[in-house]
C-alpha cells in the first residue's frame, strides 16, 4: 500500500496535496484497492462551493459505491475530466493521473480545518489496523 | 403431494448428522409463545386428479375469449400469441431460472434480455431500455420518479386522456414523495395544448402524454414535447407498442422517456396480469433508469458474453439511494416480447397494426351508420374508439353477451359525464363476421 | 456466444401467418395524418424455425431449477410443479379480459377470494391485497399504507428502522414512501440488537421492518420483546416474508405481533421465477390497517364475488387491474396440492436440508453463527480468503460441477458471505453431492487457488469482465456496431 509522505489524508481515505491556496484531492491507494476496479466517477461542476466533509462526488466499482467528501471547504476550480473516459486511472495511478478535483481554499479563514487532516504515518497505521 | 424427496429413514440419518433426534428440535429457536399449536383452517389436500377437476370447475365459471368475441380494450388487448412463442417461453430452462446474477450460468436469459432491450429501443426510437418493469402503470410512475431525479423539480403534469388507472397509480406513488400531480384537461378527447401552456411553470418536471390516448385518439406528440422542452421539462410518452408498427416512434417526435404496457407483445390477457412494463430513455439519462440492465462484455478469453450491468443504481447495492426499489421484474414477459417481435418482424408488426387500424375503422363506420349511434370524438384514432349510444352500455353489453360477444368498456365508470358511452377495441383477431354480428345486435336493440 | 437475433434472418422472411384484411381498407395514409406515420421499422425478418432454434439454443445456456441444484439463499428456488403450469394455461383463465363484467369472471374472482383467505390464514393476518407484482412492490404498498395510517392519526413519524442485514429492497421501498432510514445492528447471536432498537424506537419512528427468519437464516428469538418495544413506542411492525418457507405451519407472523407482512408467491408458493419474474408480492394486514388497502379487493355477497372499490381510506391503486393473476393461480394450486400437512412438511424438510449442509460443511467453511439455522445457512469464505481465494471464486467453481452458486456477499454484515438455501425439494443424494463438491473446492482453495481464480472452466463462457461492461456500456445492439 502506497502512502506518499508529502500528502495529507482524511480518515475517509481521501488524500490532499497542498499547492498554495489550491488543494488537489484524490482517493488513496488503500481506498482504490478496497473498492476494486473503478468503473465510474461522478464529480461536481466547476465553481461549486463545498463545505468541509460535504459530498464531493462518487466513485463506483462494479458492486460498490463510495462517497467522496470534501477534505476542506473550498470552490471547485478543476475537475479531472479524463476520468469520464478512463475511470481506471483511479486504480492505476491514484496519487497521479487518478486525481479527482482541485479546490481553491481559504487557508486563513479556514485554518482550523487543516487540523482535521492527518499525516502519512497516522494514515498508514489506521489503514493497517483496518486491514488486519 | 409435497414434492420433497427425503424418506423417513434419510431424515433420521440427517438428523443424526446434525445431532438432533426429531424434526421438532430443528425449530427450537422459535419461542413457545409463538409456536403454532392449533391446526390451520386450510382446504384439504388434493390429488392431481382432484386438482384438475377443481380448477377446471373454476375455469368453467368464466366466460373466456375462446368462446366469446372480445371487443374490450382499455389498456389490455386481445392480440394474437403465436404457438411458437408459447412453446419457447414454456421451456423450463427459461421459466425455472432465477435472476441472472451469476452470468456464466445464465447466458441464455441474459442474451435474451439484451435482445429484448434492443427490440424496445428499435420500437420506441430510444437509446436505452431496461430489462422490464411490472406493468404499464408502474412503469409510468417509475418514469415520473426518474424525471424528478433528473431535473429535481417537483410537479408532474399528466394528460387527462391517460388511462384512468395509470393516473390513479401515479397519484398513489407520487404521494409517497410529496410530489404534485396536476392533470391537464382534454378537449373533445385530446389534450388541450392551450391548457397545457397554462400549466407549465418552472416546477414542472415532466409532461406525460399517452400516444394514442385512452380513447384511442392520437395526441400532438411533437408539439407537446416541444412545449415541455422549452419549459425545461421532460416529456414522457406512454405508448401502445403495436401502434408503433405504423406510428412515428416517440424518439422521433421528441419524447425523453418512453413507457408502456407490453402485454400486447405475446403475454396474452391473463385477467390483467402478468403483463409487461417497459421503459426506455435517451442515453444521457441511462444512469437514472430504474431496474436491471443487461450489458455486453467479454470473458477472459475474449469471447462475447452478457452480464447485468450498472448494478450500483439498484437496491441490492445502493439500498436507500437506489433509483428504484424494484428487484423481481417481468423477465419472462420480456422474453415473450422479444420472441413475439422476432416472429412478427418488420412485416408482421406492420401488418398487425394495419389490421387493427382497418378493422377498428370498419366497425366505427358501421356503428355510426346505425340511427342514434355516433362516434363520440371525430378525430384520427388507432384501434380503439368511443361511441355514444341511445342505450345504457350495461344494457348493450348484456344483449351482446347473450350473443357470445363481450362488448366494450362502459366509460361512465371512469368519466361520469360520458353517459351511454362505450370504448370499443378491435384487434387483428376479430373477423368481419364477428364485427358484422356485433353491429347486427346493436341494430336489433 | 451465439449470434444475436438481429444478425440473423433475411429480407422478406416471415415468422408468422396473419389473415388478410377482410374489411374495406383505404390504407394507412387515409386514416392517419402523414406527420404521425412511421418511416422506418428496423426489425429483423426471420422464419419461425429460425426463431425457435435461436431461443431454444439460448435456453440451453441457462442453469434452471429443472436442470440444476439451485441453492440461492433468500430466493427459495424450490421445484415448480408442472401441474401448476398446466392449469395456469387453461383458456378459462388465460383468455379473460380484466374489464369483463363480474358475472363473466366469477371463477377467477372466487380463486382470488380463496387464495386471499388461505394466505391470510397461513400468516395470521386479517386481510390481504393480491395486487403487488413482487416483494418490493408489496413493501412499497405497506409503506404507503402505514404512512396514511399515521397521517390519519395525526402523527408525524418520519423514520423507519431497518436492520443492517435486511434486503436492499427494504430501505429502497421505505425511501419511496418519504421516510428516512435508521439502521440498527445485528447482535452477536444474529438477532436484532435490542438495546440499539430501544434507543431508536421512539415517537419519530413509524415502523420496524423486520425479516423473520432473518437473512442469516435465524429466527428472531426475541420477537415478542421486539414487538412490544415497537408497539409501546406507538410504531408498527412490518414483516418481510421472503423467508416464510421456514415457518409454514410452524409459526405465523400475526401471532408474533407483526401488523403487516408481504409474501413472495414466487418463492414460498412455488411459482416459477421466469429468469427474474413475474412474481407476486401479496401484502397481509391486521384489522387496523384494512381501511388503507389498495383498491379493489375481492369480496363476496351471498354466492357472488365482486371487486370492491368502496374503500374510502384506501391508498389507491398500486398497479393496473388486480395483480399477476396467473402467479396467484399457481400459488393457489400449490396450496391445494400440499394442504396443511404438506406445507408443514415442506418447512420441515427445508430446515432439515439447510441444517444438514450446515453440519456437514462447518469444518470446511467458517460458520459465523454456530447454532441451528432455519431454511438457509450462512457461511463465510473468510478462511479461503486468507489463502487468496474469494467467495466469488468459490461460486464460479460450483458452476463447473453443474450447480448454481449460492447467494454471495449477502447479507452485508457477514464478510465473504455464502448464503445457501437448499429448499425442501432437494433430496439427500443431491445434498451429498453438493457437500462433496464444496469439500473439494475447499481443498482446491488450499492447493490450487489459481484453478478457482479462473473458474468457471466449462461453462458456455469463462469469467466475464463486469468492469468492462460498466465502463464501455453496451446495452442495446446497433445496426452499425
Amino acid at each position: 500500500m502506497l502512502v506518499p509522505k508529502d500528502l495529507k489524508y482524511t480518515t475517509s481515505h481521501e488524500w490532499v496535496k497542498l499547492e498554495g491556496d489550491v488543494v488537489r484531492v484524490g482517493i488513496t491507494d488503500y481506498a482504490q484497492q478496497e473498492l476494486g476496479e473503478v468503473v465510474f466517477v461522478e464529480l461536481p461542476d466547476l465553481e461549486t462551493y463545498l463545505e468541509q466533509s460535504s459530498g464531493l462526488g462518487i466513485v463506483e466499482s462494479v458492486k460498490s459505491v463510495s462517497e467522496i467528501y470534501a477534505p476542506l471547504s473550498g470552490q471547485i476550480i478543476e475537475v479531472n475530466n479524463e476520468l469520464a473516459n478512463n475511470p481506471q486511472l483511479v486504480n492505476q495511478d491514484p496519487y497521479g493521473q487518478g486525481w479527482l478535483v482541485a479546490l481553491k481554499v481559504d487557508l486563513k479563514g479556514d485554518r482550523h480545518e487543516l487540523d482535521s487532516l492527518i499525516d502519512s504515518e497516522e494514515y498508514q497505521s489506521r489503514s493497517d489496523g483496518a486491514t488486519a | 403431494m409435497d414434492y420433497s424427496g427425503n424418506t423417513p429413514l434419510q431424515q433420521k440419518k440427517m438428523l443424526a448428522e446434525i445431532g438432533l433426534r426429531s424434526l421438532d428440535e430443528l425449530f427450537q429457536s422459535i419461542p413457545e409463545g409463538v409456536k403454532l399449536k392449533s391446526s390451520l383452517n386450510l382446504p384439504k389436500q388434493l390429488s392431481e386428479i382432484e386438482l384438475v377437476r377443481e380448477l377446471k370447475d373454476l375455469a368453467d365459471k368464466n366466460k373466456s375469449t375462446s368462446d366469446y368475441s372480445l371487443f374490450l380494450g382499455g389498456g389490455y388487448y386481445d392480440h394474437f400469441v403465436p404457438s411458437a412463442l408459447k412453446y419457447l417461453i414454456g421451456r423450463p430452462e427459461f421459466y425455472t431460472a432465477y435472476t441472472p446474477y451469476q452470468a456464466e450460468a445464465s447466458q441464455g436469459i441474459l442474451q435474451a434480455i439484451y435482445e429484448y432491450q434492443t427490440f424496445i429501443t428499435l420500437l420506441t426510437g430510444m437509446e436505452v431500455s431496461n430489462a422490464s418493469l411490472y406493468d404499464g402503470a408502474t412503469a409510468l410512475a417509475e418514469a415520473a420518479f426518474m424525471a424528478v431525479r433528473i431535473n429535481k423539480r417537483n410537479t408532474i403534469l399528466a394528460a387527462q386522456t391517460l388511462h384512468p388507472e395509470y393516473l390513479a397509480v401515479l397519484k398513489t406513488y407520487l404521494a409517497g414523495l410529496d410530489l404534485t400531480l396536476r392533470v391537464i384537461p382534454h378537449n373533445e378527447g385530446k389534450v388541450d395544448l392551450k391548457e397545457l401552456k397554462n400549466y407549465l411553470n418552472k416546477d414542472v418536471s415532466a409532461v406525460i402524454l399517452p400516444q394514442p390516448n385512452f380513447f384511442g385518439i392520437f395526441e400532438e406528440g411533437e408539439k407537446t414535447a416541444s412545449l415541455a422542452r422549452k419549459n425545461g421539462s421532460l416529456c414522457i410518452a406512454s405508448v401502445d407498442p403495436i401502434s408503433l408498427g405504423i406510428i412515428s416512434p416517440p424518439g422521433k417526435w421528441g419524447a425523453d422517456i418512453v413507457v408502456g404496457e407490453g402485454q400486447a407483445l405475446g403475454s396474452g390477457l391473463n385477467f390483467g396480469g402478468p403483463g409487461l412494463g417497459f421503459i426506455a430513455c435517451r442515453m444521457e439519462f441511462m444512469r437514472k433508469i430504474p431496474g436491471r440492465l443487461a450489458g455486453k462484455t467479454r470473458d477472459e478469453r475474449g469471447k462475447t458474453g452478457y452480464v447485468l450491468t450498472l448494478q450500483t443504481r439498484e437496491q441490492h447495492i445502493r439500498r436507500e439511494k437506489a433509483t428504484s426499489n424494484i428487484c423481481s421484474n417481468h423477465a419472462l414477459s420480456a422474453l415473450a416480447a422479444a420472441i413475439y417481435l422476432s416472429l412478427l418482424g418488420k412485416n408482421g408488426l406492420r401488418k398487425t397494426a394495419e389490421l387493427c387500424l382497418g378493422k377498428a375503422h370498419y366497425l366505427s363506420e358501421k356503428i355510426a351508420e346505425i340511427p342514434g349511434y355516433e362516434l363520440k370524438f371525430q378525430k384520427p384514432f388507432f384501434k380503439e374508439f368511443v361511441i355514444s349510444s341511445p342505450h345504457p352500455v350495461s344494457k348493450i353489453n348484456r344483449k351482446l353477451l347473450e350473443n357470445k360477444i363481450i362488448g366494450g368498456l362502459d366509460l361512465e365508470r371512469f368519466y361520469p359525464v360520458f353517459k351511454n358511452c362505450m370504448l370499443l377495441a378491435v384487434t387483428e383477431k376479430r373477423t368481419k363476421e364477428e364485427i358484422d354480428k356485433l353491429v347486427k345486435v346493436l341494430k336489433s336493440l | 456466444m451465439s449470434k444475436l437475433i438481429f444478425e440473423k434472418g433475411a429480407c422478406g422472411r416471415n415468422g408468422i401467418s396473419l389473415p388478410e384484411m377482410d374489411v374495406p381498407f383505404q390504407g394507412v395514409g387515409g386514416l392517419i395524418p402523414k406527420n404521425l406515420l412511421r418511416k422506418e421499422l428496423p426489425l429483423p425478418e426471420l422464419s419461425e424455425p429460425e426463431v425457435v432454434r435461436h431461443y431454444t439454443n439460448l435456453s440451453k445456456l441457462n442453469f434452471s431449477v429443472d436442470g440444476n441444484f439451485y441453492p440461492l439463499g433468500s430466493c427459495t428456488m424450490k421445484y415448480n410443479p408442472k401441474i401448476n403450469e398446466e392449469l395456469a394455461a387453461l383458456p378459462g383463465f388465460t383468455q379473460l379480459h380484466p374489464y369483463q363484467g363480474e358475472e363473466s369472471v366469477q371463477g377467477a374472482l372466487e380463486l382470488m377470494y380463496n387464495l386471499e383467505k388461505n394466505l391470510s390464514e397461513i400468516v395470521g393476518m386479517e386481510r390481504m391485497t393480491l395486487q403487488p407484482a413482487a416483494g418490493a412492490h408489496g413493501e412499497l404498498t405497506g409503506i404507503l399504507m402505514l404512512r396514511a395510517f399515521f397521517k390519519d392519526k395525526g402523527e408525524s413519524r418520519k423514520k423507519i428502522i431497518i436492520p443492517d442485514a435486511s434486503h436492499g429492497t427494504n430501505p429502497a421501498s421505505a425511501v419511496l414512501g418519504g421516510f428516512e432510514i435508521v439502521e440498527v445492528a445485528t447482535d452477536n447471536s444474529g438477532g436484532i440488537d435490542i438495546e440499539a432498537l430501544k434507543k431508536v424506537m421512539n415517537e419519530e419512528a413509524a415502523c420496524l421492518m423486520l425479516t423473520n427468519p432473518s437473512t442469516l437464516g435465524l429466527f428472531e428469538e426475541n420477537i415478542l420483546e421486539v414487538s412490544s418495544i415497537v408497539h409501546k413506542a406507538g410504531g408498527l411492525l412490518y414483516g418481510d416474508g421472503a423467508n416464510l418457507n421456514a415457518l409454514l405451519g410452524k409459526a405465523r407472523f400475526g401471532d408474533m405481533g407483526f401488523d403487516l407482512v408481504h409474501l413472495n408467491l414466487h418463492k414460498t408458493f412455488a411459482a416459477p421465477h421466469g429468469g427474474g419474474g413475474p412474481g407476486g408480492g401479496p401484502l397481509g394486514v391486521k384489522k387496523q390497517l384494512i381501511p388503507y388497502l389498495p383498491v379493489p379487493l375481492v369480496d363476496r355477497q351471498g354466492g357472488r364475488f365482486f371487486l370492491n372499490y368502496d374503500l374510502p381510506g384506501s391508498i389507491g391503486r398500486m398497479r393496473s387491474f388486480y395483480g399477476n393473476f396467473l402467479v396467484m393461480l399457481k400459488a393457489y394450486v400449490y396450496i391445494l396440492s400440499l394442504g396443511e400437512e404438506g406445507l408443514r412438511k415442506a418447512a420441515e424438510n427445508a430446515v432439515l436440508n439447510a441444517n444438514y449442509l450446515r453440519a456437514k460443511l462447518k469444518d470446511y467453511y467458517e460458520l459465523p453463527y454456530k447454532k441451528i439455522c432455519l431454511h438457509e445457512v450462512i457461511f463465510s469464505g473468510s478462511r479461503q480468503k486468507a489463502k487468496g481465494v474469494r467467495t466469488l471464486d468459490i461460486a464460479k467453481r460450483l458452476i463447473d460441477f453443474g450447480m448454481h452458486p449460492p447467494t454471495i456477499y449477502f447479507p452485508l454484515n457477514v464478510p465473504e458471505a455464502l448464503m445457501i438455501e437448499p429448499t425442501e425439494t432437494e433430496t439427500k443424494e443431491t445434498l451429498d453431492y453438493f457437500i462433496e463438491i464444496m469439500k473439494r473446492i475447499a481443498g482446491e482453495a488450499e492447493e490450487n487457488p489459481q484453478l478457482l481464480h479462473q473458474a468457471p472452466h466449462n461453462a458456455p463462457v469463462g469469467r466475464l469482465d463486469e468492469a468492462k461492461a460498466a465502463r464501455e456500456i453496451d446495452v442495446a445492439w446497433q445496426a452499425s456496431g
